[in-house]
């Protein structure tokens, strides 16, 4: 067991001498969270476009399921997915389970409902403004969805943001799904708790400084997008 | 009325005549529109007058298909209206809806058809004309009031409307940026566009009207040349309106 200084020392040596284990892990954690926060995009973004501009009976009902997803515990989702992706399960012989696919299914699930939620509410809002002027300029239902989704770039890039800081900070999901095996499936958050408890903890206090880093970055990028788009009256 | 050669391009998809019959509206169990018939032809200006609340707006958006009416029929030359034909129907509100993009792009996003070149071009002739030219490049919900509701006028002309409908569109503005929309709309009349214009702004009506319906609670009760309706109205709620007295029953 070292001690808390000597830690903190240790671990910024492994930071600043770009150790190749160190290296390694957050890469991996980018990939994952980056590609499973992409997937999201492309399901999530639509799902809540559609879902602010359509009226429908029972929407009431999906919203709210829509906003508590949002909530979901990661370690949930980490279990159905394992229940998904295991031998005896029904997506077993894509033999997925304990690589980094795995990881980017759970994690989508986990960021798909933050999308869609924040992305329908923003849609929503916007299309109570725009609907007659473009229905007037004989814009359908998809080129409306469409129109929505470009002009609220920013707001929904915020939403991404929000998610991606969701994907790269949870544990429990990728360590059911993903195992935390070494150089296959080890991510930031699965190695701090693993080296944590083995008393490791320069590297994983170097792995929580550079989640702290990056949760400055994410919220100091959603800081400038909202610059940028009160900039250009995009707000 | 007589018939110009319609422009090329405007052929297939004619709307003119507009013509409504029967319309009623009912909200909240009072009668917006009351048994409202209507023909809209011909390229002059038509200005539809009457107080607050009288069933103008509600009116316009019947005769475009954005409200579906309880009773009665909107038809556009002989059918009902329909999406393939909205762009040969421009309509300006009063609060322009400018997209979160530039002008020059907000223009060219009514535009079908053609290369996008061929739409760039034609959105920056419309800009031009609109005297926006060098404000293209710069975000559409930056420019003054007065610039906004120019450009959407702009908009709503670039697609080269058979019918350019517009609600109290110089409500908010002050009297220069008034001037350069009026020009706009002359300009529109000169073009072969018919102009529909509803206001309340009597001053405005008689620098710009050919013809006025008068609107009172839901109904039509004054149709006349404008000459005749300023000089020598026929219903007693139109003279009263042009007199100033307040209208309230």
């Amino acid at each position: 067991m070292q001690d808390f200084g000597a830690a903190f020392g240790d671990a910024f040596g492994l930071l600043l001498g770009f150790d190749p284990a160190l290296m390694e892990i957050i890469g991996l954690s980018l990939r994952v969270s980056i590609t499973a926060v992409f997937i999201s995009g492309l399901i999530g973004l639509p799902l809540g476009a559609l879902l602010g501009v359509s009226r429908f009976r029972g929407r009431a009902a999906v919203l709210v399921l829509l906003n508590t997803l949002m909530g979901l515990p990661p370690v949930v989702v980490g279990l159905l997915v394992y229940l998904m992706l295991s031998n005896a399960g029904p997506l077993g012989p894509l033999a997925l389970l304990y690589t980094p696919g795995a990881m980017i299914i759970a994690q989508s699930i986990l960021v798909i409902p933050i999308v869609a939620a924040l992305a329908r509410q923003t849609i929503e809002d916007m299309h109570a403004e725009y609907d007659e002027q473009l229905r007037i300029l004989g814009v359908g239902r998809w080129g409306m969805v469409a129109t929505l989704l470009w002009d609220a770039r920013y707001s929904l890039l915020t939403a991404m943001l929000a998610g991606f800081g969701r994907a790269v900070a949870e544990v429990g999901a990728v360590l059911i799904v993903g195992g935390n095996i070494n150089h296959v499936t080890r991510v930031m958050t699965t190695a701090i708790a693993l080296e944590t408890s083995k008393g490791n903890l320069a590297l994983a206090l170097g792995l929580g400084v550079v989640l702290l880093l990056l949760a400055v970055v994410i919220n100091a990028a959603v800081m400038g997008v909202r610059a940028t788009a009160a900039r250009s009256a995009h707000a | 009325m007589p018939f110009d050669e319609p422009r090329a391009g405007r052929n297939d998809r004619r709307v003119l005549p507009i013509t409504a019959s029967g319309l009623v509206l009912e909200r909240a169990g009072r009668r917006i529109i009351d048994n409202i018939g209507l023909t809209i032809t011909g390229h002059d200006i038509s200005v539809i007058m009457g107080p607050n609340g009288a069933g103008k707006s509600v009116l316009l958006r019947l005769l475009t298909g954005l409200l579906t009416p309880d009773a009665g029929t909107v038809a556009w030359a002989g059918s009902g209206a329909d999406r393939a034909r909205a762009p040969a129907v421009g309509l300006v509100f009063q609060k322009p809806v400018l997209l979160r993009r530039s002008a020059l792009a907000n223009v060219r996003y009514a535009l079908r058809g053609g290369s996008r070149a061929e739409r760039t071009r034609c959105a920056e002739d419309a800009l031009f004309r609109a005297g926006l030219a060098h404000l293209a490049k710069s975000p559409a919900r930056i420019l003054s009031g007065g610039e906004q509701q120019r450009l959407a006028l702009a908009r709503a002309l670039a697609p080269d409307p058979e019918v350019l409908m517009l609600d109290e569109p110089c409500a908010n503005l002050d009297p220069a940026a008034t001037a350069a929309i009026e020009a706009l709309i002359r300009d529109a009349r000169a073009r072969g566009t018919k102009v529909v214009l509803v206001t309340h702004d009597i001053a405005q009506a008689r620098r710009l009207a050919d013809d006025v319906t008068f609107v009172h609670d839901g109904r039509i009760v004054e149709q006349s040349p404008a000459a005749s309706f300023f000089d020598n109205p026929v219903s007693s709620a139109g003279r009263a309106y042009l007199d100033g007295r307040l209208l309230i029953d």
